[in-house]
């Protein structure tokens, strides 16, 4: 039993590396096709990538919105989380049903809708319209997030501090806010990586200002090409360092 | 004003950007496709009508309902599939790996996660097309003659679906898993149950809902996807986001696109409706 | 700082619930007042209303001689002892302690002399730069005090502080809290269902069932002389004796009718009413005490309990003849 679970293991992790080997060891192809055989070892590739303004743009784009479009899903998540944890409002179960909707619809179809909203009010795509989708998709992901951290313990800290005389502002930036700090990280990482991996959306509402994705998509039509494979292999350098850092962080405060 | 009005009003006033953002820019787009799935196209113009043609069409074309099918097929082959493959490597990971390895483990398990999701799609491709490592690989021991077909076909798109899902179902059935009170399997033991009988009336049924709920979410992402069938499986059978896509670009016909968009999320909401009837009636 | 208090005719509804039915209460500026009784008694309630955390349905709170209609808790001169503390994990507990006077624009160096002077005034001198999560329960309960205080509000409402605790360890905070009230001079009202902790602290003890007062006085008289039966048992255990027009089954006792209430310990071998022979059922050792169960041998169906000195364990089946002091007779 157990011999036939390990080769299990170690054949799972074959093919969930498999595509990613490929793509890294084929971006160090010295040659014009990221195929076998790998004709010997260079780092053209990373050097025309990187010298690609298109590229480099749109790594740069994407950033961008990705910062912004979390920090306001996380601003507005957060306000609203407290809002729904601490008061009870009529009707408050179909509204956050409302606030998370969005999580369990298409990207597809929130691209659609809003572009055409956007068509039918003459606002032209660009990074700001796609950083507003990308919020649709990571307000319901803060939201939840938040306000599932938000406890009965947290609950208490907050009536003490309203009862030593603090004003909403402060209770919430003084006790909320750092109480919940690993919950806020988490819910912004978490959306940091969303926006920065989103395809659809960007596709639909970007047009001359593009996002990584987009400018990636753009380079297939092109054909394969070691280039890409370089792109790829950066994007996960990027993200995976990401992470790291995060758990670090994350790790650090925990201890 | 009362203490209550006055909490009321803070309530409101706290929630009412989240609100107001999902209301402008989530539920009025919605409305606003609703309503231009019933247009009509008259040349390359929108003209507003309460015309079910669109919908006729879908269900009538044999290209457009094909396109459903296949949607429809492609996700149901893929949840499969992932289910299967993903709770073994769960269970291995949460039952046989060592406690302090198996952050690591799961780690791994799902980094692929962290390539752009278009690039992912683009190495698939790299590993499966003609001059690809798998025919390569097969061509170099001489079990095939010709390079297989993989690429552009349905197999592909299944994989490639496969092997996203893979990771994400892993996580959500190890962490049904791992959160399960221990004493439940003590006090199977306890009782007499082998280590078979154990898994068998004890953890899987226990683990149901947790894979439900992932099969539900990858029902639900693998049939909106455009990226995947589009890079992997070529224009050969179209998916149904493929062919919103098409509607969008080529026509500009934006009501047959909409009509599309609100045909797959009916689907989306009977998989739904299904998931959670089941959930519901296994619970109580 | 400290002021009196007024509730005057307060309601509070929630729903069809009436859980307040209509509440008449003064307290003395500086007084130690506990609000004793059985959850879901009111008392939680009545003490969130004095707070600000909720609003009486009608009725008016006057704090100081101040009506308390429409300010909320920021803005209220009292301030609360969580059961649970509430303190913030993310602060020191310099920082914890000195938040009140953070919100009142008291300035830094200022807030850090008066943090200090509060942790010295709860026996933590020293520690402002630890975290809550360092502490033990008991030191928590001390910085909870502290952090109240330091804001000196007219009015300290304690919500069963001492609640978490261990039993040694309530009954040592207990007298820490008594001294504590006696040296800043604050009006207290504490929360509590413990009658002994009531008891070992209150200037006065206000005893509340279904959301009205039962009785109210100083311990001793709430104790030794209930008005209701539901105080008298609630205060501690009692035997109820019937009697009509001053006849008992154990025959003539004392004038009057409806229930003769005795304490166990006021019932022993000496006494001014003789209550005749007793058998005895069983008997335990209790350390302070010696407890007995026994039936009259008037009347074998009724069951006493009490308490003999310590020297004296009778057997089972042994006849005691017994007397009581202290009677009470409640309708």
């Amino acid at each position: 039993m157990r011999p036939l679970a390990w080769a299990y293991l170690a054949a799972a992790y074959a093919f969930i590396f498999l595509p990613v080997v490929v793509l890294v060891a084929f971006s160090f192809q010295d040659g014009r096709l990221p195929v076998p055989p790998l004709r010997g070892v260079t780092l053209d590739w990373y050097a025309k990538v990187l010298s690609d303004r298109a590229v480099v743009a749109a790594l740069w784009n994407s950033l961008a919105v990705a910062a912004v479009s979390s920090l306001v899903a996380l601003v507005l998540g957060f306000l609203a989380a407290h809002a729904f944890a601490r008061v009870r409002l009529p009707g408050s179960a179909a509204l956050r049903t409302l606030i998370v909707a969005p999580m369990a619809v298409s990207s597809l179809i929130i691209g659609l809708g809003l572009l055409s909203v956007f068509n039918g009010l003459g606002i032209r795509p660009s990074l700001v319209t796609a950083g507003i989708g990308h919020v649709v998709i990571n307000l319901p992901l803060c939201f939840a997030i938040l306000y599932a951290a938000m406890g009965d313990h947290q609950r208490a800290a907050e009536r003490a501090a309203r009862d030593l005389g603090a004003s909403e502002a402060r209770v919430l930036w003084l006790v909320s806010a750092p109480m919940l700090a690993p919950a806020l990280a988490a819910a912004f990482f978490l959306s940091l990586t969303f926006s920065w991996d989103e395809f659809i959306i960007a596709f639909l509402l970007t047009r001359f200002d593009v996002t990584l994705p987009v400018e990636i998509w753009s380079m297939l039509r092109s054909g394969l090409s070691p280039a890409i494979n370089a792109v790829g292999a950066l994007v996960f350098l990027i993200s995976a360092g990401a992470v790291v850092l995060a758990e670090l962080l994350l790790l650090r405060r925990r201890t | 004003m009362g203490l209550a009005a006055r909490e009321a009003r803070l309530g409101w006033g706290l929630a009412a950007p989240a609100l107001a953002w999902t209301g402008a820019f989530f539920v009025l787009p919605f409305a606003v496709m609703l309503a231009l799935s019933f247009a009509r196209m008259e040349g390359r113009a929108v003209v507003p009508a309460l015309d079910p043609g669109n919908y006729l069409r879908i269900a009538t074309e044999p290209a457009m309902a094909g396109a459903l099918a296949n949607s429809i097929e492609i996700a149901l082959t893929v949840t499969l599939i992932s289910v299967l493959l993903a709770y073994p490597l769960a269970a291995i990971v949460a039952f046989l790996v060592p406690r302090r390895w198996q952050r690591l483990a799961l780690v791994l398990a799902v980094l692929p996660f962290w390539t752009s999701y278009v690039v992912r799609s683009y190495a698939w491709l790299l590993v499966l097309g003609q001059k690809g490592i798998v025919n390569g690989t097969l061509e170099g021991l001489h079990l095939i003659s010709a390079p297989l077909e993989i690429a552009a076909t349905r197999s592909a798109t299944v994989i490639g679906f496969v092997h996203f899902f893979t990771m994400l179902l892993t996580l959500t059935i190890y962490a049904s898993l791992v959160q399960m009170p221990p004493n439940y399997a003590r006090a199977a033991a306890d009782l007499g149950a082998g280590r078979w009988a154990i898994f068998r009336h004890v953890i899987l049924p226990l683990s149901l809902p947790g894979v439900v709920t992932g099969a539900f979410l990858t029902f639900v992402l693998c049939i909106g996807d455009y990226i995947t069938p589009q890079i992997l499986g070529g224009n050969a059978e179209l998916t149904l986001p493929q062919l919103i896509m098409l509607q969008l670009g080529r026509s500009g016909n934006f009501p047959l696109a909409s009509a599309l968009a609100v045909a797959l999320m009916g689907v989306v909401a009977l998989a739904y409706a299904a998931a959670f009837r089941w959930l519901r009636i296994d619970r109580t | 700082m400290t002021a009196g208090l007024t509730i005057d005719r307060v309601v509070q509804r929630f729903g069809d619930a009436v859980v307040l039915p209509g509440i008449d209460l003064e307290i003395a500026a500086g007084e130690f007042v506990v609000l004793l009784g059985p959850s879901g008694c009111g008392k939680t309630t009545l003490l969130n209303l004095i707070a600000g955390f909720a609003e009486p349905t009608s009725g008016r709170i006057l704090i100081g001689g101040r009506d308390m209609a429409g300010i909320g808790p920021k803005d209220r001169p009292t301030t609360t002892v969580f059961q649970d503390y509430a303190l913030f994990p993310h602060m020191t507990l310099a920082d914890n302690v000195a938040f009140g006077l953070r919100m009142r624009g008291v300035g830094r160096s200022a807030r850090r002399e008066r943090a200090e002077a509060m942790l010295d005034l709860v026996g933590l001198s020293g520690r402002g730069a630890a975290r809550p999560h360092e502490l033990s329960g008991g030191q928590r309960q001390r910085v909870a005090l502290a952090r109240a205080l330091a804001v000196e509000p007219e009015v300290l409402l304690l919500d069963e502080p001492l609640g978490a605790l261990d039993l040694k360890l309530r009954r040592a905070m207990q007298d820490e809290l008594k001294s504590i009230q006696a040296k800043v001079g604050t009006t207290f009202v504490h929360v509590t269902h413990d009658q002994e902790e009531a008891m070992a602290i209150a200037d006065r003890i206000v005893v509340m069932n279904e959301g009205r007062i039962e009785d109210q006085g100083p311990p001793r008289q709430v104790y030794l002389n209930p008005r209701t039966l539901f105080t008298a048992g609630f205060m501690g255990e009692i035997n109820r004796i019937p009697l009509a027009d001053g006849r008992s089954p154990l025959g003539p006792l004392v004038p009057g009718s409806g229930t003769l209430c005795l304490r166990p310990e006021a019932i022993g071998t000496e006494g001014p009413i003789a209550l005749g022979q007793a058998r005895v059922l069983e008997a335990a050792f209790f350390g302070t005490h010696v407890r007995a169960h026994v039936a009259p041998v008037a009347a074998p169906e009724l069951r006493l309990v009490v308490h003999l000195p310590q020297k004296a364990l009778p057997a089972p089946g042994e006849v005691l003849t017994l007397f009581a002091r202290d009677p009470v007779v409640l309708p």
